[in-house]
């Protein structure tokens, strides 16, 4: 068990990095806290996996640090790190059985032989492979695969962290609900750290205590799923958390204060706060628009019904705007007024979040936010 | 399967292929069978002998000691060539323009015709003005492939592993690249050694394309004329007289069309025969 810290990490493929775009990994500081449940969430080729193999010591930084525990393990070798690391594609050995295959690591480092059975069975016990541990791994489904290549991580029982990497993709769906509770289940039986990297906002959202989004190579942000969904430092944050993803506008400033089109919006931050940027964006969850009697007005585009909400798609002048509307509320056929919820919208300059964030409703009324919350997880669950 | 439709008329489309099977294997083949039933003094004048001349090949000395020969050119072929062909693959680089280069350098001697083969180790090795038979006579070396047995021998298994091991490199690297990295990751973190990877990961992932490697190298090898009749013409003696270079100077020099035949028979049965009982040995446990 280990608190991992990256210190200024960056990583590039070429050797002689020249551009921005150069640099798989740009510049991270991070702190992953001593048993904390973790989710690396980003679209595809954000740099998720390159990160992760720094930290299993696959891959050696090009520049910065990697501590455990306040020891430098940068120039560690994987093998000696301690890392327990499970891959998209399940790697079993074919030619062993699932009992070998679980004292792999253990007889590679030299355990004792009765250590080794001892923590194997264990070990299996806890994964449901104990009926399958003389068979061959090679004939098992790819879940059973899956639990081997877990298994081998957790057989060791000096881990600092098990780093899994997208290890659900080759999952059939019903399996991958009870694969993804077995983890949860593990997590709080073993109190290991635990990274996980994915690109589905669902399963970032159910497995972790904290979401770390990362976008471009660059960590945009990390923190706990409301705070996430509440208050994105970046607007590529809040696109990717929620579904459908935040309301991007042009912002202008009307009667020096943040407006919207000519309206005024309440929003943390004042005109004056700006400091002298061209130009700014507002992000507003569709959660907190509303239809009223006035407001700004818009033409109705499209609606969509989820099941449990309705989402509106709405455009002023060329700006879509989505509107979660909640059953029983009325929507209006053609035409509509909006208005923002006051203090739900942020605002943004060059991607980044400027000003106050917004103060969470989770202190007032947590539980509507969570209900929120997993309101998005569902209908992303059903449109994938 | 009675609820299948029965659609005879798809024979037809294999209709061009099996007659050009029938045209270039199974009548010359048979023309073989008939042969090796019968006995000829010319002028196309037959006579049915039955399985005279298969008895007669099986019990000739001459037959087994050729066979013998074969089987230990064989064996001794294969240990140096698919050991080698995998250590020269795991050797070789798996990106850059290195790779580029050493699959062409891999590739040159597939490309050289057989005889050509022979014809070249023929001037190497010559021992007075060969650069290899010079090299080892002026190194102390009494080598003299026209004159001793194991000089001969040495040559003739010298330039099959100069000729064949590229074949066994590109199927093993072939099946190497193939393996996905995660593998090598996975096994970095379990600990695992070299030889662990080797034995547990690249060697299980190679086995198919090993097992194709084996059997064509075997077949090649059983089979092989051209380069040893070039090289040693089968000599000094009979001491590098393959099975087929017995069965041609058997059948041209000998003129015994059917003995030959039924020669030729038996050792296309062998080969069959060992090819299959290794296929379905090395493959029972795959599903």
């Amino acid at each position: 068990m280990a608190t991992i810290k990256l210190n200024n990490l960056r990583h590039s493929y070429l050797d002689n990095p020249r551009g921005d775009e150069d640099w798989a990994l740009k510049k991270v500081d991070l702190t992953w806290e001593d048993g904390g449940a973790y989710a690396l969430l980003g679209s595809s080729g954000c740099g998720k996996t390159t990160m992760l193999n720094l930290i299993s010591g696959l891959l050696t930084p090009s520049e910065g640090s990697i501590q455990f525990d306040n020891k430098d393990v940068t120039q560690i070798r994987a093998e000696e790190r301690n890392i327990a690391q499970v891959f998209q594609f399940p790697v079993v050995y074919d030619t062993m059985t699932v009992r070998e295959n679980l004292a792999f690591p253990l007889r590679n480092r030299g355990v004792a032989k009765p250590e080794i059975d001892k923590r194997v069975v264990e070990i299996a016990q806890m994964l449901d492979l104990s009926e399958s541990l003389d068979t061959r791994a090679q004939g098992l489904t790819a879940d059973g695969k899956q639990k081997i290549s877990l298994g081998r991580g957790l057989v060791r029982s000096d881990v600092n962290a098990i780093l899994f990497d997208e290890p659900l993709t080759v999952i059939d769906p019903h399996l991958k609900w009870q694969l993804r509770s077995k983890l949860k289940e593990l997590h709080q039986q073993f109190g290991a750290t635990m990274i996980y990297v994915t690109h589905d906002q669902t399963e970032a959202l159910t497995f972790a205590d904290k979401v770390v989004v990362m976008h471009d190579g660059m960590v945009v942000q990390s923190g706990t799923p409301v705070e996430l969904f509440e208050s994105p430092e970046h607007t590529f944050v809040g696109h990717f958390i929620g579904s459908p993803g935040m309301n991007v506008l042009p912002g202008s400033v009307v009667d020096e204060r943040i407006g919207y089109c000519g309206y005024t919006v309440d929003a943390h931050l004042r005109a004056d706060q700006l400091n002298g940027a061209d130009s700014f964006e507002l992000g507003i969850r569709p959660e907190f628009v509303h239809f009223a009697d006035q407001g700004i007005p818009v033409d109705i585009v499209k609606v969509s019904n989820t099941g449990r909400v309705r989402i509106v798609d709405t455009r002023h002048d060329n700006d879509l705007i989505r509107v979660v509307v909640p059953e029983g509320e009325s929507i209006p056929a053609d035409k509509g007024y909006l208005q923002f919820e006051p203090y739900r919208t942020t605002t943004y300059v060059d991607g980044w979040r400027v000003g106050d964030k917004v103060t969470p409703i989770s202190s007032r009324t947590g539980a509507a936010t969570r209900s929120q919350i997993s309101q998005s997880q569902t209908s992303a669950g059903s449109a994938s | 399967m009675s609820q299948k439709a029965q659609n005879n008329k798809a024979w037809w489309l294999v209709m061009p292929v099996v007659i050009l099977v029938a045209f270039n294997a199974v009548i010359p083949l048979m023309t073989v069978v008939n042969y090796s039933v019968q006995e000829t003094f010319g002028d196309n004048v037959f006579f049915y002998e039955g399985l005279k001349w298969f008895g007669q090949v099986l019990h000739s000395e001459r037959f087994h000691e050729a066979l013998g020969r074969q089987f230990l050119f064989t064996g001794i072929v294969l240990l140096i060539e698919i050991p080698l062909g995998v250590a020269i693959a795991l050797a070789m680089p798996r990106k850059g323009i290195g790779v580029s280069i050493c699959l062409v350098l891999m590739s040159l001697p597939l490309l050289i015709p057989w005889n050509v083969v022979g014809a070249m180790w023929n001037i190497f090795a010559l021992p007075d003005i060969g650069l290899l038979g010079k090299t080892l006579n002026a190194m102390g070396f009494d080598y003299n492939y026209t004159r001793q047995p194991f000089s001969a021998w040495a040559t003739v298994v010298a330039m099959d592993v100069w000729h064949w091991t590229s074949l066994v490199v590109l199927l093993a690297y072939a099946g190497l690249t193939a393996i996905p990295e995660d593998y090598f990751q996975a096994a970095r973190i379990d600990g695992a050694s070299a030889w662990s990877v080797f034995r547990y990961i690249q060697l299980p992932k190679m086995k198919r394309v090993l097992t194709i490697a084996i059997l064509l190298r075997f077949m090649d090898s059983f089979m092989i004329y051209t380069e040893p009749f070039v090289l040693t013409g089968g000599g000094p003696g009979n001491t590098t007289t393959f099975l087929s270079i017995d069965l041609v100077k058997m059948a041209l020099g000998q003129f015994d069309l059917g003995p030959a035949a039924a020669m030729s028979i038996i050792y296309f049965l062998i080969i069959l025969l060992v090819s299959w009982l290794f296929y379905t040995f090395t493959m029972r446990n795959e599903n």
